[in-house]
């Protein structure tokens, strides 16, 4: 059962991954990638990482793709196509992706897994803890980095929002 | 005692006599689906009566009182009357998208259904977090409303689609920030866990003052989630036609309109787990019967969503710079702070 899930899983993330990329008309393109996120997030339901999928269709499915969604339809009208580019960058393009695929298989055949029999679901106390701890192996540090991250990245944004010379 | 255990064990242990097991637990899963399926048109169907018939009420008519005993067979008429009607759809539009549209709305309200304890066994996915994953799938629903406006080529239905998504992307916040509220109480977001705490006490009445806030937030949030007036902008038909469903006739406008209706139940029900204790009786009164929980869980949310139809029908429809001004001006910041005085209060004890 789970292996037919997977491959079938798979199989939806391949093919549309494929259509986001060759698709010419933009918003479709925006759609595809959405079901591809989606896949990845039924991934991590077939793994039991209830949280992580949770949070990949959140943060990408509900956040990201709105947001490109949005973007696409202040900008593209529903006749206009994207145009095909030239032969010679078509090739270079695809050369360049044979080789990150292949990079990537390579990688992936050598690498010798092991095979770890967790039956443990990872709770969001466990993350939480993690996240907070000062100990080794504790999150705090990245943790609060990336708050002040955040945070100059939304007093930015409300700066750059703000018209200038309005007093 | 009867419970749901019980009836659904013996159809459980009778399936997997009658056929193999890999078989049997694929009957099983479609079953379920049905199930789920039934109880959605049902309630969709039903909601939207019983919102005309409250309608009725706060307007002085009567309503709908023909079809079948105090019209109660009015909306399956329509619904048969919608299915048989013809397809329609403007020639320009990207037909894939289009077509593709009410289905996303459908199907994230289906999957937030499938999480709610109706009663102590009646719940078909307890996953262990329960109310992350309502607020990941109703962040899914807007993305149809907004391929809806998009693709059906009209401004009218692009411009209710923008709005929808500035609406529904600003309330999440409110929304996800409140239940986080009652997540500081319940210590977990597992949707039986959490009706668990509450067997000593609603969470309302635990969490007192900061709880009533959230609770007041929550229920603003939520009713502008599912583009109700006093939010409805989206749709607003002075301004907009019917905004983005405008181009949808037949049954791909009855998907939007009963996942509208769905999506209320959702809010609602939402409500009723992380307040009201789901299938809690008040004081325990009916503990000893246990399939009684159902009655209590839809009792519960009905009365919230009588609240929210009394909303509609008492509150004028808000400009968009007010409704944006009410997110983010007044509910975050009230809903930032009331954080920190419910985390004070769990930590210095002073829950009821």
């Amino acid at each position: 059962m789970e292996r037919i899930i997977f491959y079938t899983l798979a199989l939806i993330i391949v093919v549309f991954a494929i259509a986001s990329v060759s698709s010419r008309k933009m918003l479709r393109s925006v759609i595809y990638l959405l079901f591809v996120l989606c896949g990845i997030a039924g991934f991590y339901f077939l793994i039991d990482y209830n949280f992580l999928a949770a949070i990949q269709l959140t943060v990408y499915a509900g956040g990201i793709i709105v947001l490109l969604i949005f973007s696409v339809m202040l900008v593209h009208h529903i006749e206009m196509e994207l145009e095909v580019v030239k032969k010679a960058r078509q090739i270079l393009v695809g050369l360049l992706c044979l080789i990150g695929l292949g990079v990537f298989l390579i990688t992936i055949y050598t690498h010798p897994f092991v095979v770890v029999e967790n039956q443990i679901t990872t709770t969001t106390a466990d993350i939480g803890y993690k996240l907070l701890s000062y100990d080794d192996g504790g999150f705090i540090l990245p943790f609060e980095v990336i708050s002040v991250l955040l945070l100059a990245a939304m007093i930015g944004a409300i700066v750059i929002a703000k018209k200038v010379g309005s007093e | 005692m009867i419970r749901f255990f019980s009836i659904t064990k013996n159809i459980h242990e009778w399936l997997f006599n009658l056929m193999p097991e890999s078989v049997a637990s694929v009957v099983e899963m479609i079953l379920i689906a049905v199930v789920y399926l039934l109880i959605f048109a049902v309630a969709g169907l039903y909601l939207v009566l019983l919102e005309r018939r409250v309608a009725a009420w706060f307007q002085l008519r009567i309503g709908p009182n023909r079809v079948g005993y105090q019209g109660l067979l009015q909306t399956m008429a329509d619904a048969l009357k919608l299915v048989s009607k013809e397809l329609t759809g403007t020639e320009k539009a990207d037909k894939f998208l289009y077509n593709l549209a009410p289905y996303f709305v459908i199907i994230s309200s289906l999957m937030a259904l499938s999480v709610f304890p109706f009663t102590q066994d009646f719940q078909a996915f307890d996953i262990n977090i329960g109310l992350l994953f309502l607020i990941a799938i109703s962040s899914i629903g807007v993305i149809g409303i907004l391929l809806g406006g998009w693709s059906s080529n009209n401004k009218f239905a692009l411009i209710g689609a923008m709005r929808s998504g500035v609406q529904t992307i600003s309330y999440e916040l409110s929304v996800g920030l409140s239940l986080l509220t009652m997540v500081l109480l319940t210590g977990s977001l597992q949707l039986s866990e959490i009706v668990e705490v509450q067997k000593g006490g609603w969470l309302i009445v635990q969490g007192h003052i900061p709880a009533v806030i959230a609770f007041m937030i929550y229920m603003i949030a939520g009713t502008a989630e599912t583009n109700r007036a006093p939010f409805d902008l989206v749709e607003a038909e002075s301004e907009l036609g019917a905004g983005f469903h405008t181009e949808y006739s037949g049954m791909k406008f009855a998907y939007f309109f009963l996942a509208e209706f769905i999506n209320m139940f959702i809010i609602a029900a939402i409500a009723t787990t992380v307040f009201f204790g789901a299938w809690l009786s008040p004081f325990g009164i009916t503990e000893s019967i246990p399939i009684l929980g159902v009655v209590w869980f839809l009792g519960k949310t009905l009365i919230l969503v009588f609240l929210m139809m009394w909303f509609r029908w008492t509150f004028p429809r808000l400009r968009i710079d007010q409704l944006l001004t009410l997110e983010w001006k007044y509910l975050l910041p009230i809903n930032l702070i009331n954080i920190v005085v419910m985390a004070f209060v769990v930590w210095l004890k002073i829950t009821i």
